[in-house]
């Protein structure tokens, strides 16, 4: 038993994020995902991995439901993405934590507003918020910046913020397109960590990610992409090279 | 909704002005200008209209009474006229009135005469709260019986009507183009600040914030911009007002019978609700409109 959730109206042993016969086109071309199925349980965490335009990002955007498929079943969270209402959006999206290469903070508030944030669009009590987000923010180390501005901070602790004030709300699931992208090895590993400490805490975990080194190291599912295809899904996989 | 929420979203309204200092600046000025502009064109085209009315209540027609009439038959007359819808007032002045007044004016005492010879004089004056009436009005009062003459005013009330149409067609077409800069500077301003605002909400939108929550403190800091931007021109406006008012009595004194200035409470009873109206309306429209754009995500 994990994340004892009171609203749980799915069968905890159906995939979290399940996606069938999914196909996406934005023009008349060739689609960005191409009849796509792929099944993701509860507590996993998976690498999503392939070259520049594979369709890793528009496989994201379709999870937070940025994007409607042109065809095909998304499951997410026991919720039918596809025949979600527009005004159901936000409160599907406090599901799910969301993290960016490029940090997305709200750049004129600082750390701790930042992550309080989330707390507040969920409409938690200033009591609350002023417990969960000092504990959210010492386990991501920010413990004492919580004044700065995105600013003042460098891109790993950037994007450690983002990542507590992705984590916040205790998701189900986190989301995180290329969320080292931007970082140095060192902190390509330290984000690395949390997320695998986050992962153990019971969130499921999908990373998309450029970074063979810590993909080969961390010996978890990857599935790789290809033209809008997945090539490949191994439990404990490597970067396939392509060349 | 908690009102914890309304309160964030309200104190984040505040915050935004001061976030986003330059877009405040260019806003406020924007919109100051506008009512600016609109200010001091309705304190002058109130003035105008004031001029006009005092000229207009100036306007008066007399009717003259046969000089054998019964004092009874005279109220009657007079009552019969004050009951005319047209009619402000009337003032009824005897034969004897007239001549004292006739006689002051000219050799400065009644000595010398022991009869009054202006015997037939007695009149009432009338005068009207719409000079456009006054033709029907005399029609009216060259059928009463008792009335042996009336006159009219030098000023015609043709020509009142003619100057009050062109003040009309003329505050209809400065008012339009106004409204027409205001909007064209709205627009323009308003595209400065969108980038920011666009940054920001996608991000609140995908942290899950409903519409609401992410529109409202922008709405909040519209409207605020607009009380801002319209309390500096009415101050402006207020102290211009005053100069200008010392001015014009002080230089030209001759013009002082004339030029008689509307207070400036009455003024500024009809600009303040009307600019700040304007003011927040336009603050709401445009961050709203804004705004709206940037939800799809
Ligand atoms: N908004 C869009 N409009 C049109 N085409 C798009 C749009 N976004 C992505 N595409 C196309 O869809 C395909 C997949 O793009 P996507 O962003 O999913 O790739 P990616 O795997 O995330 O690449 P990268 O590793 O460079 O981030 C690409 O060919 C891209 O050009
Ligand atoms: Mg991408």
């Amino acid at each position: 038993m994990r994340n004892t959730t009171t609203r749980r109206r799915v069968n905890p042993d159906a995939p979290i994020i399940s996606l069938e016969k999914v196909s996406k086109a934005y023009t008349a071309g060739i689609p960005a995902l191409n009849d796509v199925n792929l099944h993701i349980n509860r507590g996993e965490f998976v690498f999503v991995v392939g070259d520049s335009g594979s369709g890793k990002s528009t496989l994201i955007k379709l999870l937070l439901r940025e994007l409607l498929p042109t065809s095909g079943k998304i499951i997410v969270n026991g919720t039918d993405v596809v025949r979600l209402r527009r005004r159901q959006i936000p409160k599907f999206r406090r599901n799910l934590g969301v993290v960016f290469q490029d940090f997305r903070l709200l750049k004129d508030r600082n750390v701790y507003e930042n992550v309080a944030f989330a707390q507040r669009i969920i409409q938690k009590s200033n009591r609350e918020i002023r417990k969960n987000v000092p504990s959210m923010l010492s386990i991501v180390g920010l413990a004492g910046k919580y004044k700065a501005r995105p600013k003042q901070l460098s891109g790993g602790e950037q994007q450690r913020v983002a990542l507590a004030r992705a984590l916040v709300n205790k998701p189900q699931i986190l989301l995180a397109d290329e969320p080292t992208g931007n970082l140095d090895p060192k902190n390509s590993w330290e984000i690395m960590n949390l997320l695998e400490k986050i992962n153990d805490s019971g969130t499921t975990v999908l990373v998309v990610t450029h970074n063979r080194e810590i993909v080969n190291a961390m010996k978890k599912r990857v599935i790789t992409m290809k033209k809008g295809i997945i090539i490949s899904d191994e439990e404990e996989g490597g970067y396939i090279d392509e060349d | 909704m908690r009102i914890n929420t309304l309160f964030y979203c309200i104190w984040q309204g505040f915050k935004n002005i001061f976030r986003n200092k330059w877009f405040t600046l260019a806003s406020v000025a924007t919109i100051s200008a506008c009512l600016f502009m609109f200010g001091l064109f309705y304190a002058i085209l109130a003035n105008f209209q004031y001029i006009m009315k005092g000229l207009e209540q100036g306007v008066s027609v007399t009717a003259l009474l046969e000089e054998d009439i019964t004092d009874e038959r005279t109220r009657e007359i007079g009552d019969m006229i004050a009951r005319r819808s047209e009619v402000q007032e009337t003032v009824y002045v005897s034969a004897d009135e007239t001549w004292e007044q006739f006689a002051e004016e000219n050799f400065g005492s009644t000595d010398g005469f022991r009869e009054n010879p202006l015997s037939d004089c007695a009149h009432y004056v009338i005068y009207m709260n719409d000079v456009s009436g006054q033709q029907t009005l005399v029609d009216y009062l060259r059928s009463i019986d008792g009335v042996r003459k009336v006159n009219e005013s030098a000023l015609t009330a043709q020509t009142f009507v003619g100057v009050n149409a062109i003040i009309g067609y003329v505050s209809i077409g400065i008012i339009l183009i106004l409204f027409l800069v205001s909007i064209f500077l709205i627009s323009n301003t308003v595209t400065i600040g969108i980038q920011v605002r666009k940054e920001e909400i996608q991000i609140m939108k995908y942290i899950g914030a409903t519409d609401f929550f992410a529109r409202a403190p922008f709405v909040i800091e519209g409207m605020l911009i607009g009380v801002i931007g319209s309390f500096i021109p009415l101050i402006a406006v207020y102290f211009i007002y005053n100069e200008a008012m010392i001015y014009v009595a002080g230089s030209w004194e001759f013009l002082s019978q004339l030029l008689r200035f509307l207070p400036v409470d009455e003024i500024f009873s009809v600009l303040v609700p009307v600019c700040i109206g304007i003011g927040v309306g336009i603050g709401f429209i445009g961050s709203y409109t804004t705004v709206r754009k940037h939800l799809s995500v």
